[in-house]
């Protein structure tokens, strides 16, 4: 459909890079559930004051707390309200989700089309390095980062993800770009004498978008399981309110065996979700990039 | 022969590297063994106690870097990790060698058992591609790869530990059995299993469903595949000996890619379930600032995880005749 569509569009006026991608994704059901999780918890992190005003660390209510109309999930251990919690927990990990899916994702694009488009020598050894770090287990590495760290900040936590992250992209991109380099509209940019540069970003990239996007998806679906692991075993920032931390304190003060079981459940929930969100998303804009994958009902008719 | 000895020759290197981020992590973050021991012992620690332990401990270092690294490489080939933290003065590798067959046993197991799984199932539902199986499957198995090992561990203890108390939420197996080949103590280690493995099963099976499936729906439209349908051959036959065994290769190679991954996330289920393996004895050597022991289990665990992706080249090697050929 989509291929038909763009033949049809006339040659004098530019395509818009990611016309295409917007209306695949309209038409897939998967990438549809995914976009309204994924808006559910942006507005969620865009103003929780709003939705739970109030300081959520703050002990104001009755301990342990069953559900009731006054606290949708009941309270914490502490006197804290989980909903609360949940609400204000949502900002942090949506961060941590985003800035290191963006910075991973441009360090795949540097390393993966370099690769790709030096060749040789460059190639072997950019396809190397991507390749040992892909490997090494990341947990037990950012695990051991995080325990020589002291003081623990969202950087940090950033930063070992970001380091960890890219390499999985960068081996794919690399694919992608060694199999588009030899084509038609390339070769043609090269012999109308563009620089590597020009032809890079502006001829090859935007063929590259649904690819680079199902990336960042899957880094920052990466990012929100092993962070909110590492908060969950006490590597986070204990003092701040996330749902790992909140998983966390849940553990720590026995949730699941004293009846509070929301406390543990609802956090714990909200991260399956989040992932879910970003694990349909990258689910989705790998059937873009690759037609092959897509459903055949419409083919068989 | 050659592709072997080419994985065999990666296998080194990233060894090498995994030894060499191991000896740069210490050295280049904040953060040392001897003070969390001062910590421990109160400032207490002082004049020769303290030079014997610096010695012990191997941070008693005016060597320059080169030697200093030179010294580390031979300690690891000789698994001598120094002294523990925690359990001064025992040796590391005395207590990480306790702790490696349970995490053998739990994650090795689990973790072929899920690939196996996972990928028959990725077979039958691209073999099956547009019926009702793979119109249900692949949406399923999608979700299953978002959903946080240590929180599915929290959500199976709820439910058939504390809800309905069938099985045990803790530890390796019950207290007061010995150790050894007897009736009480292997039933009571398979009882103490069920829940971390089935754990690991559901969250990791998804990935290999999805690889294999991907990787079928590619294979079952080569020409090849339809050479072999125009023969007449049984279905089940093309199924397994012509399609699913060329889709196996991308599933290896993402075996290698993946592994690291599940291992990561068993780390957390062995913490939940605070299983005696080396998963939970990395989180407590955290939670105790016990340096030497978490540098030795990271090394422990990278070498596991690269042992895993050489097996996966081999399985490769044997299936993929391209392999053999010399290139």
């Amino acid at each position: 459909m989509t291929a038909t569509l763009d033949a049809a569009v006339p040659l004098t006026g530019r395509r818009i890079p990611g016309s295409s991608v917007a209306r695949a994704m309209a038409g897939n059901r998967k990438a549809l559930a995914g976009l309204l999780i994924l808006v559910f918890f942006v507005v969620l992190a865009a103003v929780p004051d709003w939705i739970a005003p109030g300081d959520p660390a703050a002990s104001r209510y009755g301990r342990s707390l069953g559900a009731s109309a006054h606290h949708l999930f009941g309270t914490t251990g502490f006197g804290q309200d989980v909903a609360a919690q949940v609400v204000h927990g949502t900002r942090p990990i949506l961060l941590i989700a985003v800035l290191s899916g963006v910075f991973a994702t441009l360090l795949s694009v540097l390393i993966g089309v370099s690769a790709a488009y030096l060749g040789g020598l460059w190639d072997d050894l950019l396809s190397l390095f991507t390749d040992v770090i892909l490997v090494i287990p990341v947990l037990p590495l950012v695990v051991v980062i995080a325990g020589y760290f002291a003081h623990r900040s969202l950087t940090v936590m950033i930063a070992a993800l970001v380091v960890t992250g890219w390499s999985y992209g960068a081996r794919q991109l690399r694919a992608q770009a060694l199999s588009l380099r030899g084509r038609d509209f390339l070769e043609a940019a090269r012999v109308r004498g563009e620089r590597r540069s020009y032809i890079i970003v502006v001829e090859l990239l935007p063929n590259m978008t649904s690819l680079i996007i199902a990336n960042f998806m899957n880094v920052a679906l990466y990012s929100v399981l092993t962070a909110s692991g590492l908060e969950f075993i006490g590597l986070g920032d204990t003092s701040s309110v996330d749902w790992g931390t909140m998983l966390y304190w849940a553990q720590n003060q026995a949730a699941l065996q004293t009846d509070q079981y929301l406390w543990a459940a609802v956090p714990g929930l909200c991260i399956a979700l989040l992932s879910t969100s970003f694990a349909l998303l990258n689910n989705a804009f790998d059937e873009i990039s690759n037609p092959a994958l897509r459903p055949v009902r419409r083919l068989r008719g | 022969m050659k592709f072997v000895l080419r994985r065999l020759g990666f296998f080194l290197l990233t060894l090498w590297a995994a030894l060499t981020i191991n000896f740069a992590i210490p050295r280049l973050l904040p953060g040392s063994p001897i003070t969390s021991l001062m910590a421990r012992y109160h400032g207490r620690l002082q004049g020769a106690p303290l030079k014997a332990v610096e010695a012990e401990l191997g941070v008693d270092n005016h060597d320059s870097l080169l030697t200093q690294y030179l010294t580390y490489l031979k300690n690891c080939a000789r698994f001598d990790f120094g002294k523990s933290v925690q359990y001064f003065p025992e040796s590391v590798s005395h207590q990480v060698g306790s702790a490696l067959p349970w995490t053998l046993g739990l994650v090795g197991v689990t973790t072929v058992l899920a690939f196996v799984l996972g990928t028959g199932i990725g077979a039958v539902s691209a073999w099956r591609r547009g019926g009702r199986l793979d119109a249900v499957l692949p949406p399923v198995f999608v979700v299953a790869t978002g959903l946080p090992y240590f929180w599915v561990a929290m959500m199976l203890i709820l439910v058939f530990a504390v809800a309905h108390p069938w099985l045990p939420t803790a530890f390796g197996s019950d207290e007061g059995l010995t150790a050894g080949f007897n009736a009480d103590f292997i039933s009571s280690v398979l009882q103490h299993a069920i829940l971390p493995s089935v754990t690991i099963l559901i969250s990791s099976i998804g990935v290999w469903v999805l690889i294999m499936r991907n990787s079928m729906v590619t294979t079952l439209a080569e020409d090849y595949v339809r050479m072999a349908r125009a023969k007449g051959l049984p279905g089940r036959r093309i199924m397994w000996d012509y399609a699913a065994r060329n889709a196996m290769l991308p599933s290896l190679t993402g075996f290698a890619i993946c592994i690291g991954g599940v291992v990561s996330g068993a780390v957390l289920v062995e913490y939940v379930f605070a299983y005696p393996g080396v998963g939970y004895m990395l989180v407590q050597a955290v939670e105790n600032e016990d340096f030497p022991m978490m540098q030795a289990l990271f090394l422990l665990i990278t070498v596991a995880v690269l042992l895993a992706v050489l097996l996966a080249d081999i399985a490769t090697a044997v299936l993929d005749p391209h392999t053999r050929t010399a290139r």
